[in-house]
């Protein structure tokens, strides 16, 4: 008998995985949250919820994505061969729209006309903004006001999907920020609103939900793989803030004991610099936003500002089930600095023709230092969660190039 | 019998309610808060609520955020807050203090150091805002060994099974949060609070506190008939904002905030 734990059988019926998640929300969200868990319980073994879920995603997002070899890059890293699960590919360029679809199925089975999100990128934002705009529902989306200055592009999209930004300034002005408001939000409207919680962080049953719709990431991958090569990846790469797309491709993954796993944290200026977005390298055991995880804090349990140079991974703490996967070694959580993933940017653009967004660029990064490690024979796959063209101005600005 | 329940049993022998004032401790400085606590209870509060500042007060509207935000570039840690209470105990033995925040800090600390340092400070209460009964079922035994009771919110959106769960899971009191929102938003209506608290004392023995919305002596005194206890919190944190930059004069504006309270309160009908 295996003493690996039952992975399917995570998180429990408190939503724990392990000693992390729960539900730690004030009392004015507790109905919100046990409606929402019976709804989605009782959806989750409904085929015909699945069933509309699974033709939303083929025929309004696209899916599948492919799993594209990178054989020139692979080539010149000479180690293993690099795929590229191409979640670049879907409607609004990001993974972010799985997770809304499948939310907004919910929202609208509960009857639920008004959505609220918070957003770092503003990818979740622009893939929220969508499906409200699809369902014709009212949509507002809180950002930090750091994040709208960095991600005007997707703030403009959102307006043009007739979303409205809110800009919140407390605080560091960022991810963290803009959840708290959402939750604010949340609490005084909770009768007709809709949270759609864009990570696998949140009380539960957010981090739970959110990964079984990100799951499609790793099914697809897995079959993929088996079908183009006949065999199963030896690692898979991805990165992680909250840790969304990178629960949705290791999850199908999780009983294949030879998978290897990497999440790959942002390590900013560098760990030891303390500028850096990596909770699970650097932080310890706490409770925020309603769950129990890895989180940046000081000794006095203050949350500390943190730094990315992308917006979609500048969040202090990081999703309850890859707390969880980290403290029992299923999966190993790096870090790759702000420059190595600027370089990786770079380097995929060049080489592939593929402009990866700067959170993505962070597992590229990780899988160039790790592809070399490994032989031709053996494979990566590296989940490619976003498109770069919303980073362009950041990168730009780096370049000292104004538009 | 703890302090909280000794205070809530003299009230009710008198006929009287409790008023019980919030105020974030160390805000705008740590210095301000002990003559503040005074000065309070000179103005006829029972029991004290300290804010512990949180970086993150998800719960709270902008009034305590900012409360939060100068408290603690003023330095106010947990163990700050245990000072200002060990302090106010030379002076005083017989007002309640209940500690009110967030999770984080108290985790950091640990639950057995926090709680028993928090006894020894003289603290009878704590409230932890993101704390529900469901998740402090490991830490309520370490509250009551060291006599800490702990104080647990009902919303408007609470069902009856939950009142009865978090009705035996508290100690202390009850805090009913009468609105739905953040702290300091918008006004309450006095008979859906009658109704609300009605129900929730077929459920509990515990004093019931009314709290969220309670912003001047007439909103006091009506919450005040159908409550034991009325707690007002952003009203008197935004008098300490608007004199930040004269500390001094802090605890006089408040305290003549709560004088009208008490003074309405107290009223015969």
């Amino acid at each position: 008998m295996s003493d690996r734990p039952d992975y399917a059988a995570f998180p429990d019926a408190r939503g724990h995985f392990g000693a992390f998640g729960g539900r730690f929300v004030s009392e004015t969200l507790m109905a919100a949250l046990e409606d929402l868990e019976q709804t989605y319980r009782a959806l989750r073994d409904d085929p015909a919820f699945w069933a509309e879920f699974d033709q939303d995603l083929a025929q309004y997002v696209g899916r599948p994505s492919p799993l594209y070899l990178a054989e020139r890059w692979s080539r010149e890293l000479g180690g293993a061969q690099v795929f590229f699960k191409r979640e670049d590919l879907n409607h609004t360029g990001s993974h972010k729209v799985n997770n809304t679809i499948g939310q907004a199925l919910l929202a609208k089975r509960m009857g639920k006309r008004r959505i609220i999100a918070e957003t770092g990128a503003g990818q979740h934002g622009v893939a929220t903004a969508t499906v409200a705009a699809r369902l014709g529902l009212e949509c507002q989306v809180y950002m930090g006001a750091e994040d709208v200055a960095r991600q005007k592009l997707n703030v403009y999209r959102m307006h043009l999907l007739g979303a409205e930004v809110i800009p919140v300034h407390a605080g560091s002005a960022t991810l963290k920020d803009a959840m708290n408001e959402a939750m604010r939000d949340w609490v005084t409207n909770v009768d007709r609103t809709f949270y759609i919680i864009g990570t696998v962080a949140g009380p539960h049953p957010y981090p739970m939900m959110v990964r079984d719709f990100q799951r499609v990431i790793g099914r697809e991958a897995r079959a993929q793989h088996l079908a183009q090569t006949g065999k199963l990846p030896d690692a898979l790469v991805a990165c992680v803030g909250g840790g969304s797309n990178a629960i949705g491709l290791f999850h199908p993954f999780l009983d294949d004991d030879g998978v290897a796993m990497y999440g790959v944290e942002a390590g900013g200026h560098g760990i030891d610099t303390g500028r850096h977005a990596a909770p699970i390298a650097a932080g310890r055991p706490g409770v925020l936003h309603g769950n129990r995880t890895f989180l940046m804090e000081t000794d006095d349990g203050q949350i500390i500002e943190t730094h990315s140079v992308s917006a979609g991974l500048d969040y202090p703490g990081v999703g309850p089930e890859h707390a969880w996967l980290s403290s029992v070694g299923r999966a190993q959580y790096v870090n790759i600095t702000d420059d190595e993933a600027l370089a990786a940017f770079r380097e995929l653009t060049l080489v592939e023709g593929i402009m990866p967004a700067l959170e993505s660029s962070h597992a590229v990064a990780y899988a160039k230092k790790l592809a070399p490690t490994l032989s031709p024979e053996q494979s990566i796959i590296v989940n490619l969660s976003g498109r770069g063209d919303k980073d362009i101005h950041t990168v730009a600005a780096i370049d000292g190039i104004e538009f | 019998m703890s302090r909280i329940a000794e205070t809530f049993k003299n009230l009710a022998a008198q006929g009287r309610k409790a008023l019980i004032p919030f105020v974030t401790a160390g805000d705008p400085s740590p210095a301000v808060t002990v003559p503040l606590m005074h000065a309070m209870v000179e103005a006829g509060v029972d029991l004290i609520e300290l804010g512990v500042p949180f970086s993150d007060p998800m719960a709270d509207g902008p009034v305590i955020q900012l409360a939060c935000e100068r408290a603690l570039a003023a330095g106010t840690s947990l163990s700050v807050v245990f000072d200002i209470v060990r302090e106010f105990r030379t002076r005083n033995a017989t007002t309640p203090v209940v500690l009110m925040g967030y999770l984080n800090p108290v985790e950091a600390m640990g639950y057995e150091a926090f709680a028993e340092r928090a006894a020894a400070a003289g603290v009878d209460g704590v409230l932890l805002v993101d704390l529900p009964p469901e998740e402090s079922e490991p830490v309520a035994d370490i509250f009551r060994s060291h006599g800490v009771d702990q104080v647990f919110l009902i919303a408007p959106t609470t069902t009856e099974a939950r009142m009865a769960r978090i009705a035996a899971a508290g100690s202390g009191f009850l805090y009913y949060v009468s609105l739905k929102g953040v702290t300091g938003a918008a006004t309450l209506d006095t008979e859906e609070v009658r109704a609300k608290v009605e129900t929730i004392r077929k459920h509990a023995q515990l004093p019931i506190g009314v709290g969220f919305g309670i912003k001047d002596a007439e909103s006091a005194r009506a919450v005040s008939r159908v409550a034991d206890a009325v707690v007002v919190g952003s009203a008197l944190v935004q008098r300490v904002a608007d004199n930040a930059s004269q500390p001094d004069n802090i605890p006089t504006q408040v305290a003549q905030v709560l004088s009208e309270m008490r003074a309405a309160m107290d009223e015969s009908d």
